[in-house]
């Protein structure tokens, strides 16, 4: 049987995708370029038997969203980056309750109120570093409204997998742009629920270390009644200010990310085995990338796309490995320098590391890479 | 005789944080009757908070328990009652948690009527941090930051509540515990917003800042300045002056719960 | 009938002599900074001291 096929907008897509991953439960605000998310799932959601809210203010949805998480819910919010500014209290919330959620930052322009309806990639550092205090983060970049649909199922797979909040970033171009989207069959894309606990209620401990790095989560209203709590705990979820049970919970929390880089990376390469030079983008700047690797062949210079899908955790390894392989690596970004940081980090002085920014609202177009390309070169 | 606390309470937790005289202790002993009163299966019942002395109230209880970040108790509940509306959610925290900080989450959760029973002890000052002014500290009270007297002017919560759409308001205070746990039963069963104020004293910052030689004087100031509804209107506006009124301030059966609004909305999607 | 047991947790008690002030017929004690129960005979078990405790600290018991 011909499979589903539609006409979607990157925003239609993302909401699409959270139906398909069983997702249950929306909480927002109104905020542009993200609206449409909102809009399709307060449509869809009540027919499968889930429930949408639209909350007073952008942290009242965040709040909303790991509320009803802890219920078991599947939970998703969508924003931009005023909204996740607001929303970076219950963020770290959620990294040290643990507590599954996914997040959708479709990235507008600028600080502050900024370029509502024009795009960005100004808030990729804010994903990893926004709350305060050590955490793990988990950030996804799809590039097409395809891989919307497919990253946001595998954002809500590794927010119950791991425990914690996944943010999904796309920017206003991919968010707002309209591709043929093929529905995948159920069963097709793998689906993860979060692990339940199986001891007895009278010895569960919501953050028991013994049970793996990701301890399982009961839900509120099942037979396990535990606590909650922002502040530093111990394994039976109660605060703590000893010393060593803080230690060794806060590196649990950041480690479970960190050993299991593996599980999470998600990287494409384009022509990168023989390249002199690598375009490392992401979002709607690779496909203008891509572009420009093909015509950089073209006149001779053996050009190459590494594209993450996932961009925290960092692709440190491989990015390391193109940094020895690679005369150069150009970083184009809808910014004025933020991931190329991490990328020269990785690549240890071994190649040149250059930067392209754009921020004024257009894209960063092929011609503009390739001329970089050709002045580092 | 002597009422079963212990049953309810999670094993080894007490002595509780609170100071001595601080009347947090005394409306817990009344949730914990009016949660027995209302028969309330512990694990279908979420105990929510924020941030504050009050806050650490659900800690305490043995019972689905979210102790969250500050003022933000009514927005997380209010994610619990949506995704499972068969829960039974008490929200609990003080003046400054619920009315500066979190005043627009409780003013929403007001607006909806969604079915919670909210708990929020004012005792007219941020204990927690050392005794600042909240939005319900008296003008002209001493605080830590309003050292020449409070220049702000007061919430008056119960209003507040009533206002935002809440439909069942009551107040009382913590020198009155057998009308806690009435009015807090009374909240429970109520379909829709419930709100009890409980007027609270914080003898350590902001009764020694302000003329109270003890916790007993401010105890007794909260039993001598209240008002029975039933009583106030007997009462001239002389006599009511600088007095609260207690009781059961404001009820309506008839306005529509926010969940049972959404399935009407759910109901209509599958019909569609 | 008058008179009680006063049960006093010690452990709880953190002297703030709510009870001691509330109770009608001058049951309690402090003893610097806890609670005692000198005279449970006149107890008329009213409950003011165990409704007011905001420690747990006090129960009364028939007998």
């Amino acid at each position: 049987m011909a499979k589903k096929v539609a006409l979607l907008q990157g925003n239609e897509a993302c909401a699409q995708g959270a139906l398909y991953a069983g997702c249950k439960f929306f909480g927002g605000y109104p905020i542009t370029p993200s609206t449409e998310v909102a809009e399709v799932l307060s449509v869809e959601l009540p027919k499968v038997g889930g429930k949408f809210i639209q909350m007073e203010d952008e942290i009242g949805a965040m709040a909303a969203v790991i509320g009803a998480s802890l219920t078991g819910a599947k939970s998703i919010t969508a924003t931009s980056g005023p909204g996740v500014s607001l929303k970076q209290e219950l963020i770290g919330y959620a990294c040290i309750a643990e507590v599954p959620c996914v997040i959708i930052n479709v990235m507008r322009g600028g600080p502050s109120t900024g370029m509502p309806t024009g795009p960005g990639q100004s808030d990729v550092m804010q994903a990893m570093w926004g709350t305060h205090g050590d955490h793990a983060a988990i950030a996804l970049v799809p590039a097409s409204c395809q891989e919307i649909f497919t990253e946001t199922v595998r954002a809500f797979n590794l927010a119950e997998k791991y425990r914690m909040p996944v943010q999904v970033l796309f920017d206003e171009i991919v968010g707002h742009m309209r591709e043929r989207i093929e529905f995948p069959e159920p069963g097709e894309l793998e689906v993860i629920d979060r692990e339940a606990p199986s001891v007895s209620p009278e010895d569960y401990k919501p953050y028991d270390s013994t049970k793996g790095q990701v301890p399982p989560l009961a839900a509120f209203g099942s037979e396990y009644k535990y606590h909650v709590t922002g502040l530093n705990k111990a394994d039976d979820g109660f605060p703590t200010t000893k010393a060593s049970l803080v230690d060794a919970e806060e590196r649990r929390q950041v480690n479970k990310v960190l050993d299991n880089v593996a599980d999470i990376e998600s990287n494409e390469e384009y022509l990168t085995e023989d390249a002199d030079v690598i375009i490392w983008a992401y979002g709607s700047t690779s496909r203008s990338a891509r572009y420009a690797v093909n015509e950089l062949r073209k006149e001779g210079i053996k050009a190459g796309l590494f594209r993450p899908i996932t961009l925290w955790p960092f692709p440190n390894k491989r990015t390391a490995e193109l940094a020895v392989q690679a005369k150069a690596i150009v970083v184009p970004e809808m910014n004025l320098g933020q991931m190329v940081f991490e990328v020269e980090r990785a690549a240890k002085g071994n190649c040149v590391v250059a930067h392209e920014g754009r921020v004024d609202g257009d894209p960063l177009n092929p011609g503009q890479i390739m001329a970089k390309v050709k002045e580092v070169l | 005789m002597a009422y079963d606390y212990d049953k309810s309470i999670r094993p080894g937790k007490l002595p509780h944080i609170w100071c001595p005289g601080c009347g947090h202790g005394i409306v817990m002993k009344g949730l914990i009757r009016a949660m027995d009163t209302c028969e309330l299966d512990r694990k279908n019942t979420a105990i929510v908070s924020g941030i504050g002395c009050a806050s650490r109230l659900p800690g305490y209880l043995d019972a689905c328990t979210l102790h969250t970040a500050h003022g933000r108790g009514a927005a997380f509940a209010t994610g619990v009652k949506m995704a499972k509306p068969e829960m039974t959610v008490i929200c609990c925290g003080g003046d400054g948690d619920g009315t500066a900080i979190g005043g627009n989450h409780f003013i929403h959760a007001c607006r909806r009527n969604i079915d919670m029973t909210y708990v929020l002890m004012n005792n007219f000052i941020y204990g927690m941090t050392g005794g600042q002014f909240s939005p319900c500290t008296p003008t002209g009270a001493i605080a830590s930051t309003t050292p020449y007297g409070n220049p702000d002017q007061v919430f008056d919560i119960s209003k507040l509540a009533i206002g935002a759409g809440a439909t069942f308001v009551a107040r009382t205070t913590a020198a009155h515990p057998r009308e806690i746990d009435k009015l807090i039963a009374q909240g429970i069963k109520h379909k829709g917003m419930s709100i009890i104020e409980v007027l609270d004293d914080c003898p350590t910052t902001y009764g020694r800042r302000n003329k109270f030689r003890s916790v007993i004087d401010m105890m007794k100031h909260l039993k001598a300045n209240s008002v029975s509804v039933k009583a106030a209107p007997k009462m001239t506006a002389e006599q009511l002056e600088g007095k609260f009124l207690t009781g059961v301030l404001f009820e309506d059966t008839e306005k529509p719960e926010y969940c049972e609004q959404y399935a009407n909305v759910i109901k209509k999607a599958q019909s569609a | 009938m008058s008179g009680a047991r006063l049960e006093i947790i010690e452990r709880n008690c953190k002297g703030c002599s709510i009870c001691v002030e509330f109770c009608p017929k001058d049951v309690l004690e402090m003893d610097v900074f806890l609670v005692t129960a000198p005279r449970p005979e006149d107890c008329i078990k009213c409950m003011q001291c165990e409704l007011l405790c905001p420690d747990f600290a006090i129960k009364v018991h028939d007998e």
